[in-house]
C-alpha cells in the first residue's frame, strides 16, 4: 500500500502532501522535512530509492524522483514494487504534463485541487488504481467539464465574468 | 524566485476549467514565495489567516468564493498550520448540490479529518446519501471520502451502498467500490468477512481495470490465509497468461508492456500462493518462464515485472530453469550502469541466494562495487546481502566492513541497526575470541549507546566464561588480551557509558589475573574511570564493585593491601553520595577491606563470576527452630495447596520448609500438574526457585535451568535446585542465541573440542573437575557453541581468505557433521560419559564427543616436571585412560586422519610454540588423536602442551586447591593456551 505522496520544491516547501494513513499537521510537516533533509543530501546519478524507515517506521520504503525544480516522493510498504512506483511518478508526472502543457512548479501550486483530483484518479485509497495518463487526462477532464457545466448554471454571472476577464 | 519567473505565464494562462484561482490566492502564494525567512512566511499565513477567518464566516458568501477560501485552507494547512477553525465549512460544504463545491468539500474533509473526529458525524449521512447519486462522479467523490473518513464503528453505515455499487455500470466506480471494501478490510477484517466471495466474483469482471483492483483485497486475504484460495492458482495462472500474452485492449499498455501493474500483483500473488507448495508451483513455471523471455529489459517497467519474477521464482518450489532465468536477470541487473537496477539486482540476488547459495560467487565483484558505491541506500542494501551470505569464512571481512561504514554515518537509527548486525555476526561467526573482543570493543567505542545493553551483559558473560572451549588457559588469555586492550582503550575520552561498564567489570575481575599489572594499577585506572565520570552512577557503581573485587583477591592471596589516596577519597565520597546504591557499594567496600584474609575469600572468590551459589533450598538450618517453635505449640504449616483461604504473603513467607519441598515437586511437574504452583506470587526473599527469579528473559532462564540441571542430577544425584544469585551477568539473557534447548551440554562442548583439541587434551583434569563441581555455567554456553559451529559451516565459502584457517574450518565442519548426525543421541550419551568420569572409566568411544577425561593421570603434576616433559617426551608417563580418550574427544570423522604417523616429538614441538595459530591446533589435533588411539597407555606427546605463562598455570593450581577441590586425582591446569 502507499503511504503517502509527496511533492515539494528544491527549497523544501511543499506542494502537494498526502497521507493515506492520517496524520496530524505537526507530524505531517516532520515527515516532509525528514524527507527533504535526507532528499536534499543526495547526490545526482545515484539511485532513487530509500531506506524510509528511519523516517516512516518499520516496512516502508521511499521513492523519489528529481523533475526541474521539484521532488517528487512516494512512500509505500513492502507489497509495493519499487521500480513500478517510480514509474507510477513518471504516470503522474506525464499526467501533469498533459494537463498544464509543459508543467511547473507553478501550476502545482495554483492548481491545487486540480492536482488532488489527478492524484485521486490515480491512486485510491493507498492503491494504484489507475496508470493510464491517456485515461487520467481523460477523467480529469470529464471531472473538469462536469464542474464547470454544474457551476454555471448556480453561479452568479457577474462574478464569473468578473472571474473569467482577470 | 523560481515561482516570480513564472508567475506571467501563470496570469496569462488564466483558468482551466474550473480549477481557476482568485487574485488575493494568486497574491498569497506569491508573496509566500518572495518570503526571506520562515518568520517572515509565518507573518504572512498568519495574516490570510485572520482574513479567511473573518470573511469565510461571513453570510452570504458566493459559492465559488467559498469554494476558493476552503482550498486556501487546505494550502495553509500543508504549509503546517492550523486551519482547524475552517473544517466545518468544508464539513458544510460537502452538502452542497453542485458538483464542483461537493467536490471540493469532500477533497478538504478528507485531508483536514481523521476518521475519529467529532465532525465525521455530519458527514456520514451525506456520504450515505451521495453514494446513491446518480452523478458517477459524486459517487466516486463520495467513495474518496469513505476510504479516508469511515472507521471501522461507521462501516457498517455505509457498508450496504458500497456493496452495492460493486454491481455499478461504471467500472470506474466499480473499481473504486472495491478498493473501498479493501480499506474496510484494513480497518476491520471483521467487517467485510462475510464479502470475500464478492471479491472472487469481481476477479471475473468485463472490465481489466476491476479484475485489476481485484487483486490488491486478493493479495491482502492470501497474504492471511493461503490455503483458501490455493483453487484460484489457474484462474491467476491464466489471468496472467492472457495479459502477457497482449489479450488486454491496448489502453492498458503501459510503455509497451501489457498491464505491467497487474501483471506485478499478480506475480506476487503467485509467489504467496506457491511458496513451498509443490503442485501448485508447477502450474506457475510456464507462464512466468513465458515472462521472463518476454519482458523488455529497456524500460524501467520492464524490470520491474522481471524484479516481480525473480521474487516469485525465488518464494516458490524451486524450479531450475526458471533460477537460471533469474540468475541471468540478476546479472544484468549488476551490470547495468543504472543504480537502480543494482539496487534491484542486490536484492534479488538476496532473495535468491537462499535458494541457490552458489549464484552469489560470480557476482563478487559487482556486489563488492556496489559496497564501495557513494550511494548510501545502495551501500545498506548491499550490506543487507552481505548479512545473508555471511559465513565464518568471511564474517572478519563483513563485520570490518560494516563497523568502517558504521564509524562513517551519523544516522542513530542506521547506526543502531547496523551496530546490532555486526554483533549478531559476531556472535554467530566469531572465527578467536580475540578477534570477536576486539570487534565487540570497535562497536561499543563507536555506538556503545546505541546498541541493546545486553550486549555489552553477553560480552561479560563471554569473557567470564570464555567461548566454553574447554581450556583454562585459552579463557585466561582471552582475559589478559581483554584487560589489556581496555587499558589502552580507557585513556580515551567521551567513552560510552556502556563500554566502561564492560570495562570496570573485567578490570574488577581480571585486571590483577594474570599478575601483569599490580592491583594499585589497575585500581588507579578504575578511580580514573569513576572520576571522569562522575555523571555517571551506574559507571561508578561498577567502578566501585571492581575495586572492592580487586582488593578482596589481593587480601585473599595474602598481600596487603595499600588503598590508593585517590581511591580513599572516592570511597569517601561514594559513601556520602545521593545514591543509596552507590552509598551501600562504598560502605561494601569498607568493610571488605577490614576482614581477614579467610571471610574475604569465600565472600568474594577469585574468577567465580560463572559459579552458582548453592542455596540450601530446604533450608534445613532451621530446622531445629521450627521443631522448636512446634514444641512450643506453635501452629504446623500448611502447604499452601491444603490451604483453603486467600494467599496470605506473610505466612507463606514465614513458613519455609513445606515451600521448599514443593519445589522438590517440581521436578516432576510437567507430568503431574497439581500444584498451583503458577498462581502464586513468587516469594521475595526467601527460597526462590530458579523459575521464580524475576529474570527479563524468562526463557533464558528456563534454558538455563534445564541445561544446569542435567548435570546436577546425573552427578550428584540430588535434585537440589541452585539458584543463580552470584551476578548480575547470570540473570542477563542472550536473546541472539536462539539455539535449541534441546541441545546438551556435552555435545556442544564436545565440538569445541574438536576446536581446541590440544588445549583441551592437555587440560582435560581440571575441566573434568570443573564440570563435575562447580562449573555449572559451562553446560550454559553450549548453545551458544552449538550454534557457534553451526554458522561456521553454512555453506561454500565464498572467499578464502587463509588457507591456515580454511583447513582449520574443514575439521571443524567435519566435526560438526559428525556432531549434527548424532545430536539426538549425544543427549543420552552425554550423560553416560559424565557418570562414566566420575567412575573414572572413560570409554574409548568414537562416537562420543563428550569432553575429554584424564581421571588418573599423575595426581600431583608438577609444572616443572612437565617442563622436563618437553624436552624428553617418554617421561611423561600417563595412563590407559588417558590415550582412550585422546579418541574420544575426537570426533569420528577426524578418524579419517587416525593413519596419519604424527611423531609425538614434533608435535609437541609445534604446541610449545607460543604464537599458536589454528594450523598448528589442527596439527596437533591429529597427534592427539594418533596417541590416542594408537599408543594407549605410552607416551604421550599432548602432555608436553608447555603453557607460555607456568606462573599463570601455578596460580591456578593454588586457586584449584583453594577452591576446596581435592587435587589428589586432578591434574591442576598447567598448560596455558595456545590458541592466540
Amino acid at each position: 500500500m502507499i503511504r503517502s505522496v509527496m511533492v515539494m520544491n528544491t527549497q523544501g516547501k511543499p506542494r502537494l502532501a498526502k497521507f493515506y494513513d492520517f496524520q496530524t499537521v505537526e507530524k505531517q510537516q516532520e515527515l516532509i522535512r525528514s524527507v527533504f533533509g535526507v532528499l536534499c543530501s543526495r547526490a545526482e546519478n545515484v539511485s532513487n530509492f530509500l531506506d524510509a524507515t528511519s523516517i516512516f517506521g518499520p516496512d516502508s520504503s521511499l521513492v523519489y524522483k528529481h523533475y526541474a525544480t521539484l521532488y517528487f516522493v512516494l512512500v509505500f510498504d513492502s507489497s509495493e514494487n519499487e521500480l513500478a512506483m517510480l514509474d507510477l511518478i513518471q504516470v503522474f508526472v506525464e499526467t501533469l504534463d498533459k494537463c498544464f502543457k509543459n508543467v511547473c512548479e507553478l501550476d502545482i501550486v495554483f492548481n491545487y485541487s486540480k492536482i488532488h483530483t489527478i492524484l485521486d484518479e490515480m491512486i485510491f485509497g493507498g492503491q494504484v488504481l489507475e496508470t493510464s495518463s491517456t485515461e487520467l487526462v481523460k477523467a480529469v477532464e470529464e471531472i473538469s467539464r462536469l464542474e464547470s457545466a454544474s457551476n454555471s448554471i448556480t453561479l452568479v454571472p457577474k462574478s464569473v465574468s468578473g472571474w473569467w476577464n482577470r | 524566485m523560481e515561482q516570480l519567473k513564472t508567475i506571467g505565464r501563470e496570469l496569462a494562462m488564466g483558468s482551466q476549467g474550473g480549477f481557476g484561482q482568485s487574485k488575493e490566492f494568486l497574491e498569497l502564494v506569491k508573496s509566500i514565495g518572495e518570503a526571506r525567512s520562515k518568520a517572515e512566511e509565518d507573518r504572512i499565513v498568519l495574516h490570510e489567516i485572520e482574513t479567511l477567518k473573518r470573511r469565510i464566516s461571513e453570510p452570504d458568501i458566493p459559492k465559488r468564493k467559498m469554494k476558493e477560501f476552503i482550498i486556501r485552507l487546505v494550502y495553509i494547512e500543508m504549509l503546517g498550520h492550523d486551519a482547524s477553525f475552517g473544517y466545518i465549512h468544508a464539513v458544510k460544504m460537502t452538502h452542497d448540490d453542485t458538483l464542483l463545491l461537493k467536490r471540493t468539500g469532500y477533497l478538504a474533509v478528507t485531508l483536514f479529518l481523521n476518521d475519529d473526529h467529532d465532525l465525521i458525524i455530519l458527514i456520514v449521512n451525506t456520504i450515505q446519501k451521495d453514494l446513491k447519486s446518480d452523478n458517477y462522479l459524486i459517487v466516486c467523490a463520495a467513495l474518496n471520502a469513505v476510504c479516508r473518513l469511515i472507521n471501522d464503528e461507521t462501516i457498517p453505515a455505509v457498508l450496504p451502498q458500497v456493496v452495492d455499487l460493486l454491481g455499478h455500470q461504471k467500472e470506474a466506480v466499480r473499481k473504486k467500490a472495491i478498493m473501498a471494501l479493501h480499506r474496510f478490510y484494513h480497518k476491520s477484517p471483521s467487517s467485510v468477512s462475510h464479502l470475500f466471495s464478492n471479491f472472487r466474483k469481481r476477479l471475473c469482471d468485463n472490465d481489466p481495470g476491476v479484475m485489476g483492483a481485484t487483486l490488491c483485497p486478493l493479495f491482502d486475504l492470501i497474504t492471511v490465509d493461503v490455503n483458501s484460495y490455493k483453487d484460484l492458482v489457474l484462474s491467476f495462472v491464466s489471468i496472467l497468461k492472457q495479459v502477457a500474452e497482449r489479450r488486454l485492449p491496448k489502453g492498458y499498455d503501459y510503455h509497451q508492456m501489457p498491464a505491467p501493474f497487474i501483471q506485478i500483483r499478480l506475480l506476487k500473488i503467485l509467489a504467496l500462493l506457491g511458496s513451498s507448495d509443490k503442485i501448485a508451483s508447477e502450474k506457475m513455471y510456464t507462464v512466468v518462464g513465458d515472462i521472463f523471455r518476454k519482458c523488455d529489459s529497456m524500460s524501467n517497467i520492464g524490470n520491474a515485472v522481471l524484479y516481480e519474477c525473480i521474487c516469485c521464482v525465488s518464494s516458490i518450489y524451486p524450479n531450475p530453469k526458471l533460477l537460471e532465468a533469474a540468475a541471468d536477470v540478476i546479472s544484468r541487473f549488476l551490470k547495468s550502469d543504472s543504480h537502480n537496477l543494482k539496487y534491484m539486482g542486490i536484492d534479488a540476488l538476496g532473495r535468491l541466494i537462499k535458494i541457490s547459495p552458489e549464484i552469489a560467487e560470480q557476482h563478487q565483484l559487482a556486489v563488492i562495487d556496489c559496497l564501495e558505491d557513494p550511494d548510501d541506500t545502495l551501500k545498506r542494501k548491499t550490506f543487507e546481502l552481505l548479512y545473508k551470505m555471511t559465513k565464518s569464512s568471511n564474517v572478519e571481512v563483513i563485520v570490518d566492513r560494516m563497523i568502517d561504514y558504521m564509524i562513517s554515518i551519523n544516522d542513530n537509527h542506521y547506526k543502531t541497526y547496523i551496530a546490532s548486525r555486526c554483533v549478531e555476526l559476531a556472535e554467530q561467526f566469531a572465527p578467536s575470541n580475540h578477534w570477536f573482543i576486539q570487534t565487540m570493543n570497535k562497536v561499543f567505542e563507536h555506538a556503545g549507546d546505541l546498541v541493546n545493553i545486553k550486549v555489552a551483559h553477553n560480552l561479560m558473560r563471554l569473557i567470564a566464561e570464555g567461548f566454553g572451549e574447554d581450556d583454562d588457559a585459552a579463557d585466561s588469555q582471552l582475559r589478559s588480551s581483554a584487560v589489556e586492550s581496555y587499558l589502552r582503550i580507557i585513556g580515551e575520552p567521551k567513552l560510552p557509558s556502556v563500554f566502561l561498564q564492560v570495562i570496570c567489570w573485567v578490570f574488577g575481575e581480571y585486571g590483577t589475573a594474570d599478575g601483569k599489572y599490580s592491583a594499585s594499577y589497575i585500581t588507579g585506572k578504575l578511580c580514573d574511570v569513576a572520576e571522569a565520570y562522575s555523571n555517571d552512577e551506574t559507571v561508578k557503581a561498577y567502578a566501585v564493585t571492581a575495586l572492592m573485587k580487586i582488593y578482596a583477591f589481593e587480601i585473599a592471596s595474602g598481600r596487603k593491601v595499600d588503598m590508593l589516596p585517590e581511591c580513599q577519597s572516592l570511597v569517601e565520597e561514594l559513601s556520602a553520595s545521593h545514591s543509596t546504591d552507590l552509598q551501600q557499594r562504598a560502605y561494601e567496600l569498607q568493610a571488605v577491606v577490614s576482614l581477614d584474609a579467610h571471610a574475604v575469600e569465600s565472600i568474594m572468590p577469585l574468577d567465580a563470576s560463572c559459579e552458582d551459589i548453592e542455596i540450601d533450598k530446604n533450608l534445613s538450618f532451621l530446622n531445629s527452630y521450627v521443631q522448636q517453635s512446634l514444641e512450643n505449640g506453635a501452629q504446623p504449616y500448611i502447604p499452601e495447596s491444603q490451604r483453603s483461604g486467600v494467599l496470605d504473603i506473610s505466612n507463606f513467607r514465614s513458613q519455609d520448609q513445606p515451600e521448599a519441598s514443593m519445589h522438590g515437586l517440581r521436578f516432576e511437574a510437567y507430568e503431574l500438574p497439581k500444584a498451583p504452583l503458577t498462581s502464586r506470587t513468587p516469594p521475595a526473599s526467601v527460597a526462590p526457585s530458579t523459575e521464580l527469579i524475576p529474570v527479563p528473559e524468562p526463557s533464558y532462564s528456563r534454558e538455563t535451568h534445564q541445561v544446569a540441571s542435567v548435570p546436577s542430577i546425573s552427578d550428584a544425584g540430588s535434585t537440589e535446585l541452585r539458584l543463580r544469585l552470584d551476578g548480575v551477568q547470570r540473570k542477563w539473557g542472550k536473546p541472539t542465541y536462539s539455539s535449541p534447548t534441546s541441545s546438551t551440554s556435552n555435545a556442544s562442548q564436545s565440538t569445541s573440542n574438536g576446536v581446541t583439541q590440544v588445549d583441551s587434551a592437555a587440560n582435560v583434569n581440571s575441566k573434568a573437575r570443573n564440570t563435575h563441581d562447580s562449573r555449572k555455567p559451562q553446560a550454559e554456553i553450549t548453545p551458544e557453541k552449538q550454534k557457534l559451529a553451526a554458522s561456521l559451516f553454512g555453506g561454500p565459502s565464498k572467499t578464502e581468505k587463509r588457507p591456515t584457517s580454511a583447513s582449520h574450518k574443514v575439521a571443524k565442519a567435519s566435526s560438526h557433521a559428525a556432531e549434527k548426525s548424532q545430536a539426538p543421541k549425544a543427549a543420552v550419551v552425554s550423560n553416560q560419559a559424565t557418570l562414566e568420569k566420575i567412575n573414572h572409566q572413560p570409554p574409548p568411544d568414537l562416537l562420543d564427543l563428550g569432553e575429554p577425561t584424564v581421571t588418573n593421570s599423575a595426581p600431583s603434576v608438577d609444572p616443572f616436571k612437565q617442563l622436563e616433559g618437553l624436552l624428553d617426551p617418554t617421561q611423561v608417563t600417563s595412563t590407559v585412560n588417558h590415550g582412550a580418550v585422546g579418541a574420544t574427544e575426537t570426533p569420528d570423522i577426524m578418524a579419517l586422519y587416525v593413519g596419519t604417523p604424527a611423531g609425538g616429538q614434533s608435535s609437541s614441538a609445534e604446541n610449545s610454540l607460543p604464537s599458536n595459530s589454528y594450523d598448528v591446533n589442527l596439527t596437533s589435533e591429529l597427534s592427539t588423536l594418533t596417541s590416542g588411539a594408537t599408543n594407549a597407555g605410552a607416551t604421550l606427546p599432548t602432555q608436553f602442551t608447555k603453557g607460555p605463562n607456568p606462573k599463570d598455570a601455578l596460580e591456578k593450581d593454588a586457586l584449584v586447591r583453594q577452591m576446596g577441590v581435592t587435587p589428589s586425582s586432578q591434574n591442576p591446569n598447567l598448560f596455558s593456551d595456545l590458541l592466540g
